[in-house]
């Protein structure tokens, strides 16, 4: 088996809140891997700490409130991201792995063109001179299909649609040619089309460059088309990890399952769908207080007394091989409580 | 046998003056068509689903409907009554018998407003209840939506977005309106209070015999819960059908699209995704011939697509498409 | 001065403290508070402000003498602060210190009603603006811009000219009708992105009608602009009181205003400067204490500086 990428464990991040509502634990415990080549696929609801978990790995939590809890663990081709200098991070961020953010809208500066903004991770890397740069913004543009990329490179922000921001984004994310892409909900503000389109590009781009990608997103159709595996998260924690056909074959934690079952769906028959949807009951909880051992269990139809007392460990899905696909579920242990259910 | 529509909608149209560039520079004013001749109609007791882009018009027709803007041109007929003669006092008498549910669950409320005094303000001005009697009504209108009515004391920012929406539903009930347009209640949501949404919005119309437009810009949800389809396209509805036969068998490509572009949870599905190509054109400059043309995937599309708009016409009973070659659909 | 009146003043004293320190300890509780209480200089505006208000209210304890009553004209005038005059007494005899929180009650009153006067204008006339826009926009916000370019000063030395013995409720009127064009510039500002928000659609569709939801959903919204212009607006109307007063064009002679004892001082600045110090020193500490209240307010009502 090759070496992951990216090696993430036991990572910790807490925010202090305002006072008297105590930490948030945004981020609690978390640990995967992305390997070389391969779309990770992280699902989870709002607030479930998807985005904290992202800027944790290129350290850009603002601090305070938040911070990195000792005893986490990010390494990043062999080097431990939370140990490094400021400036060999530097050379990691926007080089080795770079980002786009959900909101295309507010991520570019409006008093630049694009062009400029494109070019300037070259300029930080590779000091290229102006002209190549632009040069190579150009050639971006033209990779990320925006049409006429010649005129295009002289455009500001405002003067594109939202689809063709979220392409300036890429073009910016990707002019270095990152080992690792982090996207986090790139096409949440977008139209259906327009977020097929994107999610068309990144798939190609992934196939031509070779590189990894971490594909987050609140929607399960996105990652079932892109991903290879999926994480998923709930409050603060990973609650299920398998691959993306075994997930959807099998999604053994009770959220998966209702996560699952509560998607509007289109390939059901219209007589079939009207009606109820299922959905789950009760609300995601605060990050400033996650409801004792099993988070889940006061939304959880499974659940019974031990849920609420005892935190489950991630456990090993009984017919995968160690590791391949595990759960945060007590059922593991019970799987007879399973078939009891309705 | 179709019943009488309770909702009819004929030639509706309405142009927003358009926008100058940066610091009110630039080229001159260019008229956006919002909405160009929309017209549909729906059954008491169903549900019209309105599908499109952002940009296309959707909550434009919605507000129109509720006089909220005021429309260009075109005929709303609620229950016979024409909606948009109507001046002042009759208005607002008509108000009680439609409403609104909007999809920002955190700019559809009044921040200095407690959910109480949100609720109540429609009995008021509509003077259905005062007082103790007012409190008991609003109790019962959180009860009705799934809420605690120890709820009636929170600001809005004390609640979640699917909490909030649920208020916002309360009040559109509040005046027991037999019309409801719901613009895009579910966008703003995650998935699992999603679904707990539909299903509240479901369960009402059912038990109030509510008459809903649906506004979404996906075409999933609308499967969940509406009778009629329409999908439109800058400002135009491009096609219109009973879901059954629009989910069956699509006869306009941007509706084929549209469909071929939503997601599906599952990894095995072979699905072809058709990805269109280009951006939705600005509605202040909309392409001559069929809109859709510079988009179209259709294999067919010719130079007539570029010269002559299509009419919406019934292609197969009760489905209507605008497109010259509906008959042959993709 | 009695022990009566030490006492008096030192209950209005404590009053102060109690209401700056209840101040500080509420808005502790609150995002909104602790914002205020970054500025170090707003919880002493608090107490300034409660001073002289206490003071004002409670002038009849704490004033020894009759405001107006000329204790011995021949023995007393002018004499310079001492423990029966705390501040002196006057040209004609009159203890100062009395004079001063009479006084206190006449410009604080005056500051209060004439804002009063303008933040309502000025507030009705800019969600009007705001609101309905096209037309009424238009005409409004030109008479406004109008009134912006004449100096207010001017304008009401000419009413004061024109109007031989203004009437002081006249005056206060005019102070407030001259003060309200910035303030319903900041409205209409504020209006005009709030009617575009779907609470107001929300509100409309309902059934509200236009003066509903301007007062129940618009205005309610865009109190920030208005606390904090009011603030800002009393010190203003104390100055220009003082002013008018100073040049002998105010509060009419026998009456106490800060202004006017100044005004009554002025020609023995020289040998008896307590006269028109200390009511000085009395405005200057209001004025700074409503502008630090002020910047407090502005901070605390601002939810977007929380990030700091
Ligand atoms: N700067 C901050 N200060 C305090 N709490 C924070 C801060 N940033 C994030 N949090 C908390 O951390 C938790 C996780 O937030 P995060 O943004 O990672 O969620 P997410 O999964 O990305 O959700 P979304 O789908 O809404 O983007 C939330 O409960 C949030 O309240
Ligand atoms: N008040 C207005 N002034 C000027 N233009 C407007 C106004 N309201 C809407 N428009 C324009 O009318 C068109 C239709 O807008 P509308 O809000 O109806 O779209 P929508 O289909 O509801 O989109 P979304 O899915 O983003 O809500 C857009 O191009 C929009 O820019
Ligand atoms: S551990 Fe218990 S409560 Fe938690 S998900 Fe499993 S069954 Fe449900
Ligand atoms: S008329 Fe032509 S361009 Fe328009 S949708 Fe039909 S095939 Fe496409
Ligand atoms: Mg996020
Ligand atoms: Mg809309």
């Amino acid at each position: 088996m090759t070496e992951p990428l990216l090696r993430v464990r036991d990572l910790k991040t807490y925010f202090v809140t305002e006072q008297g509502s105590g930490t948030a634990r945004a981020v609690d415990g978390v640990s995967f891997d992305v390997y070389p080549g391969e779309t990770l696929g992280v699902v989870g609801e709002s607030g479930c700490g998807k985005t904290v978990t992202s800027l944790s790995i290129l350290r850009l939590i603002p601090e305070p409130p938040g911070h990195i809890r000792p005893g986490s663990f990010i390494e990043f081709e062999g080097r431990n991201l939370l140990t490094l200098a400021p400036k060999e991070l530097r050379a990691v961020r926007g080089n080795r792995i770079a980002m786009i953010f959900q909101e295309p809208m507010t991520s570019l500066n409006p008093v630049f063109t694009v062009g400029h903004q494109i070019a300037e991770a070259a300029i930080v890397h590779q000091s290229l001179s102006r002209r190549a740069a632009r040069a190579r913004a150009i050639e971006m543009l033209t990779l990320v299909g925006i049409p006429d990329p010649g005129e295009r490179v002289d455009h500001y922000p405002h003067q594109m649609s939202g689809g063709m921001r979220q392409r300036v984004m890429i073009a910016m994310a990707l002019i270095c040619h990152p080992q690792l892409l982090i996207a986090d909900e790139p096409t949440t503000a977008l139209d259906v089309t327009i977020q097929a389109q994107i999610l068309e590009l990144l798939d190609r781009l992934q196939r031509e460059l070779g590189m990894a990608v971490m594909l987050i997103t609140h929607d399960l159709g996105v990652v079932a088309g892109s991903a290879d595996r999926v994480v998923v998260m709930y409050a603060g924690q990973v609650v299920e990890q398998a691959s993306t056909g075994e997930l959807f074959a099998r999604p053994l934690h009770p959220y998966t399952e209702g996560l699952l079952a509560s998607v509007p769906r289109l390939d059901t028959r219209v007589s079939q769908v009207r009606g109820r949807l299922h959905s789950i009951p009760g609300q995601v909880p605060a990050a400033t207080s996650w409801p004792a051992g099993c988070r889940f269990h006061p939304r959880c139809p499974y659940a019974w007394d031990r849920c609420a007392v005892e935190e489950p460990p991630l456990l090993d899905s009984a017919g995968a091989e160690a590791g391949t696909h595990t759960v945060r579920c007590w059922l593991l242990t019970e799987p007879e409580r399973r078939e009891r259910h309705p | 046998m179709t019943p009488a529509p309770l909702v009819q909608v004929d030639g509706l149209v309405k142009r927003f003056p358009g926008e100058r560039g940066l610091f009110g520079l630039g080229r001159a004013r260019r008229t956006v068509r919002a909405v160009d001749g929309v017209s549909f109609a729906i059954a008491a007791g169903q549900t019209l689903g309105l599908v499109g882009e952002s940009g296309c018009g959707k909550s434009t027709v919605g507000r129109t409907i509720l006089r909220l803007i005021e429309p260009d041109a075109g005929r709303v007929t609620l229950g016979g009554a024409d909606v948009v003669a109507l001046g002042g006092r009759e208005l607002r008498a008509l108000r009680r018998r439609m409403q609104i549910v909007f999809q920002d669950p955190y700019g559809s409320l009044n921040p200095r407003m407690t959910v109480q005094q949100t609720l109540a303000e429609p009995l008021a001005i509509h003077r259905l209840a005062t007082g103790l009697e007012a409190k008991r009504r609003v109790a019962a209108l959180l009860d009705e939506v799934g809420l605690d009515p120890a709820f009636a004391a929170a600001y809005p920012h004390e609640l979640s977005g699917g909490q909030r929406q649920r208020v916002g539903i309360a009040r559109a009930l509040s005046v027991e309106p037999q019309f409801l347009v719901l613009d895009e209640p579910v966008s703003a949501l995650d998935v699992s209070v999603q679904a707990q949404v539909l299903n509240l919005l479901a369960d009402l119309q059912r038990k109030r015999r509510l008459t809903y437009l649906f506004i979404a810009h996906d075409l999933a949800v609308v499967k969940h819960i509406a009778d009629d389809v329409a999908v439109m396209y800058l400002g135009k509805i491009v096609e219109r059908a009973p879901a059954t036969g629009l989910y069956a068998g699509p006869r306009h490509p941007y509706t084929t699209s549209l469909l071929s572009a939503v997601p599906v949870p599952d990894p095995k599905a072979q699905r072809q995704r058709i990805v269109l190509q280009g951006e939705v054109p600005s509605p202040a400059s909309p392409p001559a011939g069929c809109p859709f043309h510079p988009r179209c995937p259709h294999p067919r599309k010719n130079e007539r697509c570029r010269t002559e708009p299509p009419a919406l016409r019934e292609v197969a009973t009760g489905q209507f498409a605008a497109c010259h070659f509906a008959e042959q659909p993709m | 001065m009695t022990v009566w009146t030490w006492l008096a003043l030192a209950s209005a004293v404590a009053v102060a403290l109690v209401a700056a320190a209840e101040v500080r300890r509420r808005a502790a509780t609150r995002a909104a508070g602790r914002r205020f209480l970054r500025h170090p200089t707003a919880t002493a505006g608090v107490f300034i402000l409660a001073f002289f208000v206490t003071t004002a209210l409670a002038a009849p304890l704490v004033a020894p003498y009759d405001p107006a009553g000329q204790l011995d004209p021949v023995h007393l005038q002018n004499q310079p602060p001492s423990t029966r005059f705390p501040l002196g007494t006057d040209v004609y005899s009159r203890d100062v210190w009395s004079r001063l929180v009479y006084g206190a009650r006449l410009s604080l009153g005056i500051g209060t009603i004439a804002m009063l006067v303008a933040v309502t204008v000025g507030a009705g006339v800019g969600a009007a603006a705001g609101y309905f826009r096209r037309g009424i926009d238009a005409v409004l916000m030109r008479s406004v811009d109008v009134g912006l370019a004449m100096p207010r000063m001017f304008v009401l030395l000419m009413a004061v000219a024109l109007w031989e013995r203004l009437p002081l409720a006249v005056l206060v009127l005019l102070i407030g009708l001259t003060g309200w064009f910035g303030t319903s510039r900041l409205v209409r500002a504020d209006v005009l992105s709030l009617r575009e928000r779907e609470f107001v659609a929300a509100a409309r569709a309902v059934g509200a009608g236009p003066t509903r939801v301007i007062f129940r959903h618009v205005l309610p919204n865009a109190a920030a602009p208005i606390i904090v212009s009011a603030a800002f607006g009393i010190g203003n109307v104390i100055l220009l009181e003082a002013g008018l007063s100073y040049l002998g064009l105010g509060v009419p002679s026998p009456l106490p205003s800060w202004g006017s004892i100044i005004y009554d001082g002025q020609p023995y600045i020289a040998t008896a400067p307590w006269t028109s110090g200390f009511p000085g020193l009395a405005i200057a500490l209001v004025v700074l204490a409503l502008n630090a209240v002020g910047d407090g307010l502005r901070d605390a009502l601002d939810p977007r500086k929380e990030a700091t």
